[in-house]
């Protein structure tokens, strides 16, 4: 039950992933009554878990290399302080993502328990916060001409080409959602992986080990967060800011699932490394700012018309506000349940060493 | 299943243009038969056109019935819809003027014959571009563009045989005025027939940009 309480600020993360991201990858279907959103709710909550359990594992690895968080209160506290972080960041109407929160409260956690915070990893996560709206900005656009260029030689009747993109965003939105699970599922439980006490499962000749429990655990917060809160996200999406053709909306959610699925896929980092191709690091990066790049290779193809630019500062301002935030937060609530609620946040620190270090004014722990 | 309904729907909605189609040619030649005082052929083309009239009514309701219980093309239900409300008003002209041809019988004296002929014939023309328009809608959206300029061409060209028609009409010694004004009546009836082929090709225009991806 305890461990439950200890989960619950990473559950609180996946449902509010799944009740805002999942109308990244639906939000125009449903919006535009393409899809019900039984339908994609369905789909999107399948698909989530089994990216998380399948293909969980490789975002998180990386997160692991940036800290590995050691006690569970610790992983608590990180995982609410990047929930805290965007929520707060949220109603202020900031730019804000789950995945730079997450790295910050890490990086807090880092400071706190006096651990070197590994440069090489947090240079490689930031630079997938930049290269991932680009890289789905380059994509939407060659999918965006060569879609085009198809629907002009191929000359589909509107009724049948409405029904082609029906199937299209269903299926295209199933490996979506399973590239969202795979490439967001770090966020939510990546932190409770050193920490977790599940025991391996076997069920039906299927066994699940502890970190796989644990993805699957996460993926379910991330399916009540779908069924319980996305429908009124994805009404606004559908209606709401960027009118999109199903056809365009097709193009973006298709570019926005390669490129979590390219941040997330450790078959394809095996298959690059194999072919000695230079491979592309499996980081956790935000469907959001994904989607707005998607958007914007839409816009280009377009000539580059209505391109909000204001926009896209905002979203680089928040890849370094919302990590600084975080860490912030992360440190200071590290510290106040350490030493009010007396809970052990980090194996190797005691609590002397943090009073003498704060009273001689020192900011290096342990 | 989802293709299988597709398809009874695009054959429906073929059926309903060629039914538009067929009735621009009937009317021609109704026109044409009641000039050259054929009458057995010119009840057999009101008969014709009034079925046809009936025919697309009933696909155009059973088309847009199952555009909105089945929820098919939501972006652009809407405006298949008006086009086709507003083709179906050009079948309904068609019709109405043979109707009324039928019932007022206009005298017409030989010399304004054959302006009206060539009015209907023109009138007609501006009908087939706008049904190639609108096929090319359904299919080839890139397309609607080069049958939009000839239903405007021949929408110009009809008003102009209308106003030359009107002129030679009212010009005329030997007619009363009631005659005169009686000719004119049809003559705008007739014409009307390219007006509303220019609504539905102004629709089309803007529907157009609306569906490019």
């Amino acid at each position: 039950m305890l461990i439950l309480l200890f989960l619950s600020s990473g559950l609180f993360l996946g449902w509010s992933l799944g009740a805002n991201d999942a109308s990244n990858i639906f939000g125009t279907a449903v919006g535009t009554r393409m899809v019900k959103f039984y339908t994609a709710a369905i789909v999107a909550s399948i698909f989530v878990v089994l990216g998380a359990v399948i293909s969980g594992a490789g975002t998180t690895h990386t997160l692991g290399k940036l800290g590995a968080v050691d006690m569970i209160a610790g992983a608590f506290m990180v995982a609410l302080a990047a929930a805290v972080t965007v929520l707060w960041m949220t109603k202020l109407s900031l730019p804000v993502s789950t995945s730079q929160a997450i790295v910050g409260a890490i990086v807090g956690w880092n400071v706190f328990a006096g651990k070197t915070t590994d440069i090489h990893a947090l240079t490689k996560i930031a630079s997938t916060w930049v290269m991932s709206p680009i890289l789905a900005a380059v994509f939407s656009f060659i999918f965006f001409l060569l879609f085009k260029k198809i629907l002009e030689i191929w000359k589909i009747h509107i009724f049948r080409l409405d029904a082609y993109t029906r199937v299209g965003l269903i299926l295209v939105g199933a490996f979506g959602a399973y590239s969202l699970g795979a490439n967001n599922i770090g966020n939510v439980m990546g932190v409770f992986v050193s920490v977790a006490p599940f025991d391996s499962l076997s069920l039906m000749g299927f066994t699940m080990n502890g970190i796989q429990q644990l993805f699957l655990l996460g993926g379910l917060a991330i399916a009540v967060g779908i069924f319980t809160y996305s429908k009124r996200v994805m009404l606004t999406v559908g209606e709401g800011v960027v009118k999109l053709t199903p056809q365009s909306a097709l193009v973006v959610v298709l570019s926005q699932s390669i490129v979590l699925f390219l941040f997330a896929s450790k078959g394809l980092e095996g298959w690059l490394l194999a072919h000695n191709l230079p491979t592309i690091p499996l980081v956790p990066v935000s469907s959001s700012q994904v989607v707005i790049g998607s958007v914007l290779g839409i816009g280009l193809a377009h000539g580059g018309r209505g391109i909000q630019y204001k926009v896209l500062g905002r979203i680089a301002s928040g890849w370094v506000t919302t990590p600084i935030i975080a860490a912030v937060l992360s440190f200071i609530s590290l510290f106040f349940l350490q030493n009010v609620f007396d809970q052990q946040v980090v194996k190797q620190v005691n609590q002397t060493e943090i009073h003498l270090d704060i009273n001689s004014g020192n900011n290096h722990h342990g | 299943m989802i293709f299988k309904k597709t398809k009874s729907l695009e054959s429906k909605m073929d059926a309903f243009l060629d039914k538009i189609s067929e009735a621009g040619i009937v009317y021609r030649r109704g026109i044409k038969n009641y000039m050259k005082n054929a009458t057995e052929d010119f009840d057999r083309h009101l008969e014709q056109v009034t079925v046809l009239e009936h025919e697309a009514d009933e696909l155009r309701k059973n088309i847009e019935t199952r555009l909105y219980t089945q929820t098919l093309v939501p972006e652009s239900r809407g405006d298949i819809l008006a086009l086709m409300e507003t083709s179906d008003d050009v079948i309904g002209r068609a019709k109405d003027t043979l109707v009324e041809l039928s019932i007022e019988k206009p005298e017409v004296p030989d010399e304004f014959k054959s302006g009206f002929i060539e009015l209907a014939r023109s009138t007609s023309r501006a009908l087939e571009e706008m049904v190639l328009a609108m096929r090319a809608f359904m299919r080839d959206p890139i397309n609607v563009r080069n049958y939009l300029h000839k239903v405007y061409h021949w929408e110009k060209e009809s008003d102009r045989l209308a106003e030359a028609l009107k002129r030679s009409i009212f010009a005329s010694e030997d007619l009363l005025l009631s005659h005169k004004i009686h000719l004119r009546y049809f003559t705008l009836h007739v014409d009307t027939l390219a007006d509303l082929a220019e609504d539905v090709a102004d629709r089309l225009a803007i529907y157009t940009i609306k569906r490019s991806i």
